[in-house]
């Protein structure tokens, strides 16, 4: 077994175990924190994959930004911190169904694929990962349309937001 | 090879060797080295830390007119190791209700997030990863920090703890919007977000090419670290002293030595932005000596982070928010186009450094005109109302 091959199993392990503690642990701040840890495996695979730039991004992301804000959320729900009550309801069957459905379906996807068996080629030597996405996401052969698509998105949700929080005059 | 021009690699081709020569797999070898050198680094940052204690109370010490500590070793150099002495026996204490995992895996979690920096703090020229994303990592790894507190917060099942954390995450998670618009601002000028890229691009150090982002990244990195007068969770008389309040010996001890370490690694990323890094003269020559030049920067922008924290009064919540989200984030949103716009236009020309420095001042000066025909009109009404109603 290679060093690539040791690192790749330990971290699906970590993301598998993590991620199914996300599901049965009854404390929901603990589920959050365990769902940290799913999303820094899922930074470690990148990482390995020699992809840097969206390893780093989904740390940024996913566990400075969405992993905090759904600890907010928890924490401002109520009862929150109880971790009485039972962990399913009635339509667990279904949801399980789903997901071994989903699972089938991407392990018959992917098992025609020949990649499994080759080693990543590596970059030739002075080749900038992260220069080459940049002129990609800005080259008007590329993605710069859903780039500009995804920013007005953005941008809607943001003035959505403000509309939301603002409070007018004479209003309290 | 010879080994003053890089010790590092000189040091771990032999450390590979010697453990190739006990019948070591190749790779192996190479991953026992790297470990080997993150202990030693990591050991060489810890001890750094220790003598940070020491620096902080004597900084503290001569900005209130005192001596500081003075009894324990030469100049009080041995306290550092009386407080840790006494932290180490002190007792272990568990509140009532505390999440015992989430509780002890904060202050580690918490110090991490400051050890990951240094992987990426160009020491000298040969010494700290390129890593092509250095920027964003730096912001990435501030991410764990801010997720330590929140933990530290939670498990201490204690009201003000959690209030506390709640400040500090609100805070880092605003100022971390205009710290990552004035890390921009050297990124655009190096051409890269490597920062041992971006140091060895300083011909004319940024603080003069961009005085104002200098000032906007001490700020937001002032308020990031938490420290005075951005210190909301050491609200003595309401919170105590936010997110640590139940940690008691090392533990607490581990938070402490972590905000110092913190600050003294923001002093370093302010030298590597800032203040040209490991750059000075003979430097090309002595590639070693980068070192001395990076630590002597670096501690004088730690010395700065003091300077400010030991003279400002602490500043209450709504208006530090106020202060980020109405003057701060808009002016990072101006500065960054303008000086990027700038830099484009006059990065040919022989007055480069004169021009970028003569833009800044312009721009500072428009900020400030524009805030002061603001108070005029706010004052101005105030008082009107104040007439109207007397």
């Amino acid at each position: 077994m290679t060093a690539a091959q040791i690192i790749f199993l330990i971290t699906a392990a970590v993301i598998l175990g993590s991620a199914f503690m996300v599901v049965t642990t009854k404390n929901l701040v603990h589920a959050a924190l365990w769902l940290i840890v799913t999303l820094f495996g899922a930074a470690v695979l990148f990482a390995t994959l020699n992809a840097g730039f969206i390893a780093v991004v989904q740390v940024v992301i996913y566990i400075g930004a969405i992993a905090i804000l759904f600890i907010f959320a928890v924490m401002l729900t109520r009862r929150s911190m109880t971790d009485t009550g039972p962990g399913l309801n009635r339509g667990w069957w279904l949801s399980a169904a789903i997901a071994l459905l989903t699972f089938g379906g991407l392990v018959w996807l992917v098992s025609g694929w020949g990649g499994f068996t080759k080693a990543a080629p590596a970059y030739p030597s002075g080749f900038d990962a992260v220069a080459a996405l940049a002129h990609a996401l800005v080259s008007p052969e590329a993605f710069v349309l859903p780039f500009e698509v995804a920013s007005v998105l953005l941008l809607a949700a943001l003035v959505g937001a403000v509309y939301i929080a603002f409070q007018r005059k004479g209003e309290e | 090879m010879d080994f003053w021009s890089n010790p590092v690699k000189f040091l771990d081709d032999w450390l590979t060797g010697v453990f190739s020569g006990w019948g070591m797999a190749a790779d192996a070898a190479r991953v026992l080295t790297a470990f080997v050198g993150i202990l030693v680094l990591i050991t060489l940052v810890m001890v750094l830390d220790i003598f940070l204690v020491w620096l902080e109370r004597k900084i503290v010490s001569r900005f209130q007119d005192r001596i500081g500590p003075n009894r324990v070793g030469p100049f009080g150099l041995i306290q550092p190791f009386a407080d840790i002495i006494k932290l180490i026996i002190k007792e272990n204490i568990y509140p009532v209700g505390v999440d015992k995992a989430v509780f002890n895996l904060a202050p580690v979690l918490m110090m991490m997030s400051v050890l990951l920096l240094w992987a990426v703090l160009p020491l000298t020229s040969f010494l700290g990863l390129d890593l092509n994303v250095g920027v964003l990592y730096v912001i990435g790894v501030g991410a764990l920090g801010t997720v330590a507190i929140i933990m530290a917060g939670w498990s201490s099942n204690n009201k003000y703890a959690l209030l506390g954390s709640f400040r500090q995450v609100a805070v880092m998670i605003s100022y971390e919007i205009p710290m990552v618009a004035a890390l921009l601002i050297p990124t655009i000028f190096a051409g890269s977000m490597g920062i041992n890229s971006i140091v060895a691009a300083q011909d004319t150090w940024y603080i003069v090419l961009a005085p104002l982002a200098f000032l906007l990244f001490l700020v937001s990195a002032t308020a990031e670290l938490g420290r005075a007068p951005f210190d909301l969770t050491e609200a003595e008389s309401e919170l105590i002293a936010g997110h640590h309040i139940e940690y008691s010996g090392m533990k607490f001890g581990l938070f402490y030595a972590s905000e110092l370490l913190h600050a003294f690694t923001f002093g370093g990323f302010i030298a590597a932005f800032f203040f040209g890094g490991w750059r000075g003269p003979w430097v090309e020559a002595y590639p070693a000596l980068g070192l001395f030049y990076f630590i002597v920067k670096a501690t004088i922008a730690y010395w700065l982070f003091g300077w400010i924290k030991y003279t400002f009064p602490r500043i209450r919540i709504d208006k530090m928010l106020d202060l980020n989200w109405k003057f701060l984030v808009p002016f990072a949103f101006v500065l960054v186009p303008f000086l990027a716009l700038m830099h484009a236009l006059l990065r040919e020309t022989s007055f480069y450094a004169l021009g970028m420095f003569l833009a800044n001042i312009a721009l500072g000066w428009a900020t400030i005109e524009i805030l002061r025909r603001r108070a005029h009109g706010e004052r101005a009404k105030v008082e009107g109302a104040v007439e109207m109603h007397g």
